[in-house]
């Protein structure tokens, strides 16, 4: 590694009394900046600098205003204020100046003057107005100089409002002979794009050709732009990937001008930049993952020199590798390529080999045992940074058999942790470690006892809320729930009774809950002591007086017997006359309760913690109030959102000043009853006077997770449900003690004898790695398993799933991959296309099945395994697929369904018809009609064989939709080339973004044998929605009614006139809405979810965005659509 | 992405300071000087990353100058470290044997230099003589 530059930076501070050898154009000391920086470096306290300072800065203030300095003394004393603000002083009155520098100076001094601008100026400064006339000027010189001046101020400060202004001058140098006015123009572009992306819209044709720009320099600005485009929408610019990888590989071929190399790496961050463009393509893409594998490859192989900077690039290819579709061999090389890193003695790179692993081992947790040694050295590592980083690793391969040790290796960083920001971190990870692994009630109560203490008042405030909840809800057991709330009480208890000082505010609060809640349950500790405990927490002055509230209702819940009344009547006199009323309120509440015991236990009653309580989301008891004071007249109800609007608009002076007096947190006015605190936030953000009962229900816990069960993670398992019936034996699906075998044989020791510490590390490994080979023998690469696990949350958690990998709606994809799956007919995978039958297996994973694919979840990766054979086969057979390919054209051209459409439903709007999978001969096709206010789902089985097929069945089903059959003839036998229609007509139940049958069909061969078969159709909610024709009046009163409300900023499509007008009707006309009337910056249109849902929508334009607001009774409903809203506008 | 670049030495005092993302003025003495105390307690065998709130830091020491960038977490940050002594070697080259003196006194250039190799945030230019081209040529201006 050359270091040239520390050897000539090596006698420095001598020189500063020296005279200096000046090079080309260097200052000579005795400036008045050598004077300035002299001065500074010869000080010895702050307070100096800060007079040498602002002495400096009157003086220049003083001499910038003067007429008679001239431009080159400008720039001089323009350089001497950027080096004051460097320094932290303000030296605004300059601002001006460096404007008009830039104005009127000539080359360097113009120069400083732009530079100054850019440092100066934020992006919303106002004087920026100012500069947009010179750049204007400049952008036309006939100086190159200027205009690479220009184009690079542009580049780095702009105002947004002034792009259009400059917009056609900028594009005019895209076309500029000179390669710097092309690059400079690009990055310009880039900047225009990064802050209003819609100005530059019109010309990502203009883009692509940066892109083939002859001048590796202006592609390589170019891809600037593609990176920022592509991480946006991958789907947009998969066209591309052949011609990135082709800039890769020659740049990787050393085709570049030799300049461009960096110690004779040909251009390493254009390959670093590269890599990350192609990752972000083939991502969950195995086409055009294929594409890159090559150059892949041949980036790991050429990158053998030993420097740091090839390192870096491998460090890349390796993420790049791990991130898109697995190729078993690429993903060897890319493990052996992370040994290099974490064995290297060069620190550096062994952080950069932990980094590496931390990414890798989320897609293949095997990859840590085989560098278990080493990660048990930089655990111990004198470097806190490698510390921490190895901790992160291994908060990822945490499961219930090494959690213990690894928390207590986390507690043991956090008890030296540098700085809160770790601290806070790593506080949140080991409280969902605990949460979700831990091994009994003492470990759980004892590790989170030091995660409150240690993480003070800083940690999330979800951590004591959900230690809370969890303790409240308890799990299956009684017996259990008992003996953990029993030692929570215990622990606290022998807590308080020592040192009290140190405990932080909310720790405090999570034992006075608790002991309120739960001290009944202990025998060993009567009420009186702990309510003494408590007064004596009352007493310190540290105590907050949120804390105070939490204290007293738990006094409030203790306060039996005579003894306790006495301590409450005395407790509630101190406190009844504070100055904080929730305090105040909290202590007349003691006081009343405490008098009368009746009353105490109908407010709160003991053990209700397990009942759900009944909230009544949409507070329809208050309608009739409601309705009572708007005949009365008052205003009817706007959400937070929409007064503030109307607030900003009307100008109305800010409320702020004049907020609470007094304290008043939300926490402790809202727990009233016996209820752990965090449900009750669920009332907040809802709107309105509602009419709408329909959704009165329990207390939803639901989309809420309950991650910790007595078995360990609950999450972890795949349903829920079925693990129910099975309570108490092992849980089949968790993974550790499914594999615990695996476990124990995958990390034996070495058979050497080993010396004593190498042998205590060995035994701290097995500890840890305990368990977590485990996931990944069940699946050859890792890599599949992980992803269907995470897009099977995504599928619960949101409805944004990922559509591209859908057979039904992608037919385009499939033909080749049928045929394959046709030649691999004995096989037990079903010819339903790779990718659909990856998508049914995911999707339903419940759906009884007879054969192989589906049966379990634990088929599952032997799918994905099969799968990945499927697409080695595809590269050796690709003349037979060919082949079979034309013979297959051939074949279904006599039996195309969409001849064989029912007449009655000829001439309907209905989508493509999507092959959906096939069977031996029977092939299954889709698509849905629109009739009317009904959707049509029409099943299309067409057999190309010479025989008849038996026996027919189709049996389909859906959890979002009810499928009721239509079709009067129930087909039992296909005859040789005939096609049998079935018609289902399909209504939602549930709404999502998409709405999916699974269908099973089920017949007997001509030999005798059945066979069953199963696919799935997706649709759309978008094909069930349908305009609601209503006036403004009635959207008005429906409005008010409704309680679901979605809010979101959707992109305004420009079409040059009336952005709104167009957008809406873009909106209406995609999503078949109603567009019931535009006033002003403001539309609002309707539309109805078959058979009979509203949805209203308001939209408003609002800073360049279009804020929209949905509200409908349906609780799914908003959502999905916004969804689709955005699909909408960003397709345009 | 690249949050800012400082140059400080070792009495901690800043020399050059440009920054991606904007911060108060008031904000970056306090962050320069922590970042300054950050690089100052770690040794040469330590690594030359270091994790600073919710961001890294990525420094290099020449004689007894630092060069401190702050990343995000994405990062590579050897690239990053790699990138820091490319600008050094481009300094070297245009200033024939760069000193730190050389970087005081021509705070102008440095930063004209600096604006070619990065912008908001990103690397933008990293071959040496293109990086240098627009300021040679001003030079000669001036000159000629």
């Amino acid at each position: 590694m050359s270091y040239v530059g520390e050897k000539t930076l090596t006698a420095l501070p001598s020189l500063l009394s020296l005279d200096s050898q000046p090079g080309p154009a260097k200052l000579s000391s005795t400036s008045k900046l050598g004077n300035l920086i002299r001065g500074i470096t010869e000080l010895t306290s702050k307070h100096e600098e800060e007079k040498l300072i602002q002495r400096e800065l009157e003086s220049i203030k003083e001499q910038v205003s003067s007429p008679n300095t001239s431009m080159r003394q400008m720039k001089e004393l323009m350089v001497r204020a950027i080096y004051c603000e460097s320094l932290g002083y303000e030296a605004s009155f300059v601002y001006i100046h460096a404007i008009k520098l830039a104005q009127q100076g000539t080359a360097l001094e113009k120069r400083v003057g732009y530079l100054a601008v850019s440092l100066f100026l934020n992006e919303s400064h106002e004087l920026l107005l100012l500069l947009v006339n010179t750049v204007l000027k400049d952008l036309q010189s006939t100086n190159l100089i200027e205009v690479c001046m220009a184009l690079t101020v542009v580049s780095q400060i702009f105002p947004k409002e002034m792009i259009p202004a400059i917009l056609p001058l900028v594009e005019e140098k895209l076309n500029h002979p000179k390669e710097i006015i092309r690059r400079k123009a690009v990055l310009a572009l880039y900047k225009f794009y990064l802050i209003a992306p819609n100005q530059v819209q019109h010309i990502h044709n203009k883009f692509r050709k940066a892109l083939c720009d002859k001048d590796p320099g202006v592609m390589t600005a170019s891809l600037h732009i593609y990176l920022q485009m592509i991480q946006e929408n991958p789907e947009g610019y998969k066209d591309l990937t052949g011609s990135f990888v082709n800039i890769l590989k020659q740049v990787v071929g050393g085709k570049l001008p030799i300049d461009f190399n960096y110690h004779s790496v040909p251009a390493p961050w254009l390959q670093i930049h590269l890599l990350r463009i192609l990752s972000f393509l083939g991502k969950n893409d195995l086409r055009t993952s294929e594409l890159i594998y090559e150059v892949l490859d041949e980036s790991l192989r050429r990158a053998e020199m030993n420097r740091n900077i090839t390192y870096a690039i491998l460090y890349e290819c390796v993420k790049c590798i791990y991130t898109i579709h697995p190729k078993s061999n690429l993903l060897e090389k890319a493990a052996k390529c992370i040994g290099n890193f974490v064995l290297s003695p060069d620190i550096n790179l062994k952080y950069l080999g932990l980094k590496a692993l931390t990414y890798v081992i989320q897609q293949d947790p095997k990859m840590a045992l085989q560098h278990q040694m080493t990660i048990i050295e930089c655990l111990d590592h004198p470097d806190l940074i490698i510390k921490r980083e190895t901790l992160e690793l291994l908060f990822r391969i945490t499961n219930a058999q090494n959690v213990v040790v690894i928390v207590e290796k986390m507690l043991e960083f956090l008890q030296n942790s540098p700085d809160d920001y770790t601290t806070i971190d790593l506080v949140g990870k080991v409280a969902e470690l605990a949460e979700k692994y831990a091994p009994d009630n003492e470990w759980f109560i004892e590790t989170m006892n030091t995660v409150f203490s240690l993480g003070g008042d800083t940690m999330q405030p979800d951590i004591p809320n959900s230690f809370l909840k969890l303790l409240s809800e308890g799990f299956d057991s009684v017996e259990e729930d008992r003996k953990l709330r029993l030692f929570a009480v215990d622990s606290y208890v022998s807590l308080l009774q020592g040192e009290t000082r140190k405990l932080p505010q909310c720790f405090l609060q999570v034992i006075s809950w608790v002991l309120g809640e739960y001290s009944h349950l202990s025998e060993d500790h009567n009420r009186s002591t702990v309510l003494r405990l408590l007064e004596k927490l009352l007493d310190m002055k540290q105590t907050s007086s949120e804390t105070k509230c939490w204290i007293l209702m738990a006094m409030t819940k203790l306060c039996e017997g005579t003894a306790g009344v006495c301590v409450a009547q005395q407790v509630s006199e101190t406190y009844i006359s504070s100055m904080d009323t929730v305090l105040r309120q909290r202590a007349q509440e003691l006081q009343h309760l405490s008098q009368d015991s009746e009353l105490r236990e109908e407010v709160l009653p003991r053990d209700s913690g397990l009942d759900p309580m009944e909230i009544d989301s949409s507070l329809s008891f208050l309608d009739e109030f409601v309705s009572g004071a708007l005949a009365a007249g008052a205003a009817p109800y706007k959400p937070p959102h929409q007064r503030q609007e109307e607030l900003a608009e009307a100008k109305v002076l800010s409320l702020e000043p004049y907020g609470l007096a007094l304290p008043i947190s939300m926490s402790s006015c809202s727990i009233t009853d016996r209820h752990s605190p965090t449900p009750l936030s669920m009332s907040s953000g809802l709107s309105g006077d509602s009419t709408d009962v329909s959704h009165r229900a329990g207390l939803k816990l639901d989309g809420v997770q309950r991650v910790w069960g007595r078995d360990g993670y609950l999450a972890k398992k795949e349903s829920v449900e079925e693990a129910a019936p099975v309570q108490g034996l092992t849980p089949v699906h968790s993974p550790s003690l499914q594999n615990e075998g695996d476990g124990s044989h995958s990390q034996t020791p070495t058979p050497t004898p080993t010396p004593e510490p190498d042998r205590e590390k060995e035994q701290l490994a097995s500890s840890l790695f305990f368990g977590v080979s485990s996931q990944s023998s069940v699946c050859l690469m890792g890599k599949p398993d992980s992803t269907f696990n995470r897009r099977r949350k995504a599928k619960v958690q949101a409805p944004g799933v990922t559509e591209q990998l859908s057979s039904s709606v992608a037919p385009v994809s499939n033909a080749v991959d049928n045929l394959l799956c046709n030649n691999l007919q004995d096989s037990n995978i079903n010819s339903v296309s790779a990718a659909s039958s990856k998508q049914t297996c995911e999707l339903s994973p419940r759906v009884p099945a007879a054969n192989g694919t589906c049966n379990t979840d634990c088929g599952l990766p032997e799918s994905d395994r099969k799968r990945s054979n499927l697409s080695i086969s595809r590269d050796n057979g690709l003349v037979d697929a060919d082949s079979a390919l034309s013979e297959d054209q051939g074949s279904r051209s006599d039996l195309c369904p969409s001849s064989y459409l029912p007449a009655e439903l000829c001439g309907l709007y209905r989508s493509e018809i999507a092959p959906l999978c096939t069977a031996h001969s029977l092939e299954l096709s889709a698509c849905h009609v629109h009739q009317g206010d009904d959707m049509i789902l029409i099943i299309f089985i067409s057999n190309s064989s010479d025989s008849q097929v038996l026996q027919i069945r189709l049996d389909l089903k859906s959890e979002q939709l009810k499928v009721t059959c239509v079709s009067d003839s129930s087909v039992e036998n296909i005859k040789s080339h005939t096609v049998a229609v079935y018609q289902y007509s399909l209504a939602v139940k549930r709404p999502g973004v998409d709405v999916e049958v699974d269908g099973t069909l089920s017949f007997l061969l001509p030999a005798g044998t059945p066979q069953t078969k199963h696919f799935s159709y997706k649709l759309p909610l978008t094909a069930f929605i349908r305009p609601l024709l209503i006036s403004t009046e009635e959207y008005g009163t429906m409005w008010l009614g409704f309680s679901h409300e979605v809010k979101q900023n959707l992109t305004l499509v420009d079409d040059g006139c009336e952005p709104l007008t167009f957008t809406l009707n873009l909106l209406k006309n995609r999503l078949q809405l109603h567009l019931v009337e535009i006033i002003g910056l403001e539309g609002i249109l309707a539309c109805r979810l078959l058979q009979n849902q509203p949805c209203l929508m308001h939209c408003r334009v609002h800073a360049g965005a279009l804020a929209v607001w949905l509200r409908s009774p349906v609780p799914e409903l908003p959502d999905c659509l916004v969804y689709h809203c955005q699909r909408v506008l960003q397709e345009k | 992405m690249i949050k800012f670049l400082l140059m400080v030495n070792r009495q901690g005092q800043t020399r050059l300071s440009r920054y991606y993302q904007p911060v108060e003025l008031t904000k970056r003495a306090a962050l320069e000087a922590d970042v300054v105390r950050f690089c100052l307690s770690r040794n040469k065998e330590q690594c030359s990353f270091v994790e600073y709130k919710d961001f890294r830091l990525i420094y290099r020491q020449y004689a007894a100058l630092y060069i401190v960038v702050g990343v995000t977490d994405a990062e590579n940050e050897l690239s990053i470290y790699e990138l820091v002594h490319n600008f050094v070697e481009v300094l070297d080259k245009y200033f024939s044997r760069v000193s730190e003196l050389d970087i005081m006194f021509n705070l102008d250039r440095v930063h004209i230099i600096l604006d070619e190799i990065i912008q908001n945030g990103h690397i933008v230019e990293t071959n040496k003589s293109r990086i240098l081209a627009p300021l040679t040529a001003l030079d000669k201006m001036a000159d000629g």
